[in-house]
């Protein structure tokens, strides 16, 4: 069996399981495992960026967090937005936001590309904490999910959690399937031609600009899909959410599964939120609250898995497997 | 705008750019002589600002918390580049920024342990605290161009060391080719080790003295950071020579977008989105050059 049926198939038999989960787990589990999935489909998006067209984008949340706050406007107070408009719209916004942003930065390389991609997303992200848009410094409440009525036939309720699983799941399994797809294809090809020399792909005749810009439209809007999905979990949107320490997180989930595969940043992401809930469930020891400073072992953690883990947890994975057939050169 | 405002707002403009520049000069020379990216560099302005507030307040004088505060800055940035940095060299960039955004997180966090998540404030020093009056109600306060002063002075000392110095020499040497000095019989390591301490002690010097005009505050460090890059990116990263006139630019513009008002088609611009003006100034200067207005062509 080829590398790519087999991970098909583990593909196939993890999602047959997730569906199953809303019968065996808590209410709690339930929505961890649905914030799991919607930051591998964040994660995924960046993957795009990052591990197949090189393009290290420190801004990923700007459009995660535009999707979101669309929703949050288009909300009527104590009244519910319709999803068949406010899903592609607020889609649109992250979309069309990632194109006004690529434009500017997509022609800057290296540092300049990582400083220029957070500074527009830090600029974002004050313009909806330092103004009265939407809540300010708070946020907002959605009071009301979104109705996804066709006539007088609603296929699922946003209010029922177990609905909202489902729905999170299928999202998650057709990003997945679309970004395989993307990647097989002759443009997904192009990226990854870029990402290993530029000069050479724009030698060859590709506008390699179109092409790094339709690819940061792409992720923008995926990302957009993952910040519409939180809004309706959460309930509420704050301007954390296209914060930096979002867009950092993000990055460190991609690196930490194994940035240039699909799967990496799935695994990173269930590891990082792991690790998240881990490191704030600490107990007190000796009247130092270890839990309440959950912050330093993630900083911590950071540090070292970025000097000792370079490949990822799959490249780890990789390296054991190796190991343990005897051929470490491998 | 009366002449006063207006000389008053310019001041202020010029001693926030000037601020700016120490801070941002320090990302900047890491970049360009050693090839990091350090994404913590803000968490040192505010490192310095918290090391004003408790040796101030440990010491009983601001004039004595000064050079405490810059020898244990020294410090901290050997240790760091000793413990962590050095092994960042020939790491890509991707790799330098998460690093360095791990450092953040412990920092803030170590912050939060030593000292608390309270707004503080350092009193203005009694000999600075007298203020220049320019009209019968508005004044300008001496202690502001204390600052401008002392950050003129800095600039021009690193002017001095890196241009006229032999261990400037050695510095513009390494930023060329390490190989080359290192066969020269120069320590490369221990001048890396320098110039990494001499940053992290210019963006904690930049957050001593701005402590007394501006609070003492938990993620003081990240909006610094924001600013510094947006001053590289125009400026040119590694030029420090672009980071003077992109900070003093940058703390002009954003000083006066929020003094003036402005209006089209009915809708206020400024100064109601003023915190977006530096922001759309990188944006222009993007467009028109990309490598900054004194980077190498990229």
């Amino acid at each position: 069996m080829s590398p790519s049926r087999a991970n098909t198939l583990v593909i196939v038999v993890a999602v047959l399981a997730l569906s199953a989960m809303p019968f065996l787990a808590e209410k709690f589990y339930v929505q961890f495992i649905a914030k799991i999935l919607i930051m591998g489909i964040l994660a995924m998006s960046l993957d795009l960026l990052l591990g197949y067209t090189g393009l290290v984008s420190f801004g990923h949340a700007a459009f995660y967090g535009a999707a979101a706050y669309t929703l949050a406007i288009l909300t009527p107070q104590y009244q519910a937005a319709n999803f068949w408009t406010s899903f592609p719209i607020a889609i649109g916004v992250s979309a069309l936001l990632a194109l006004v942003i690529g434009f500017l930065v997509v022609r800057t390389h290296g540092i300049y590309f990582i400083m220029v991609t957070l500074a527009f997303a830090q600029m974002l992200f004050f313009l909806f904490h330092d103004t009265k848009i939407a809540g300010g410094n708070d946020g907002i409440y959605i009071d009301v999910r979104p109705v996804a009525k066709i006539g007088d036939w609603q296929p699922f309720n946003l209010d029922n959690f177990v609905h909202v699983f489902y729905v999170v799941l299928v999202f998650f399994v057709l990003v997945y399937v679309l970004l395989r797809v993307i990647l097989a294809s002759p443009f997904g090809r192009v990226l990854v031609g870029i990402k290993a020399n530029e000069a050479r792909m724009r030698s060859l005749g590709f506008p390699t600009f179109r092409y790094k810009l339709v690819a940061f439209v792409i992720a923008g809007a995926i990302a957009g899909i993952a910040g519409y999905l939180s809004s309706i979990q959460f309930g509420a949107v704050n301007p954390e959410m296209m914060g930096w320490h979002l867009s950092a997180a993000v990055m460190m989930m991609v690196i930490l599964g194994g940035m240039g595969t699909l799967t990496g940043p799935i695994i990173g992401a269930a590891a990082w939120m792991l690790l998240e809930l881990g490191f704030q469930g600490l107990p007190k020891i000796g009247g130092i609250d270890l839990g309440k400073h959950w912050q330093l072992w993630m900083g911590s953690f950071i540090v070292l898995a970025s000097l000792l883990l370079p490949n990822g947890l799959l490249g780890l994975g990789a390296t054991l497997l190796r190991r343990l057939r005897g051929n470490p050169d491998a | 705008m009366e002449l006063a405002t207006f000389l008053i707002q310019l001041l202020n403009g010029v001693q926030y750019g000037l601020l700016l520049f120490l801070v941002s000069s320090g990302l900047t020379l890491v970049f360009g002589i050693m090839g990091i990216i350090n994404i913590a560099h803000g968490s040192f302005y505010m490192i310095g600002a918290y090391l004003a507030w408790s040796l101030t307040g440990a010491l009983g004088s601001f004039w004595l918390a000064l050079p405490a505060g810059i020898v244990l800055s020294v410090v901290i940035g050997m240790l760091l580049e000793w413990l962590v940095i050095r092994f960042l060299y020939h790491r890509d960039h991707l790799y330098q920024v998460l690093l360095t955004y791990g450092l953040i997180l412990v920092f803030e966090e170590l912050r939060s342990v030593l000292w608390g998540d309270d707004v503080r404030g350092v009193n203005i020093p009694r000999v600075l605290s007298a203020s220049i009056p320019l009209t019968d109600t508005q004044s300008y306060p001496v202690y502001r161009l204390w600052i401008s002063a002392v950050c003129l002075a800095v600039a021009g000392l690193m002017y001095w060391v890196i241009q006229k110095t032999r261990l400037g020499m050695m510095i513009r040497a390494g930023a060329s080719n390490r190989e080359m000095v290192q066969s020269l019989g120069i320590n490369i390591q221990v001048v890396y080790r320098v110039v990494f301490a001499a940053g992290l002690a210019l963006a904690a010097f930049a957050g001593m003295i701005a402590a007394p005009v501006s609070a003492v505050f938990p993620g003081m460090g990240s909006q610094v950071l924001i600013v510094c890059f947006v001053v590289v990116v125009i400026g040119g990263m590694g030029s420090v020579k672009g980071a003077l006139i992109a900070s003093l630019l940058i703390g002009l513009v954003d000083t006066f977008g929020k003094v003036v008002t402005l209006e089209v088609g009915g809708f206020k611009v400024l100064p109601e989105l003023s915190s977006m003006t530096v922001y759309v100034l990188m944006a222009a200067i993007l467009l028109w050059r990309p490598e900054g207005l004194f980077g190498k062509k990229l």
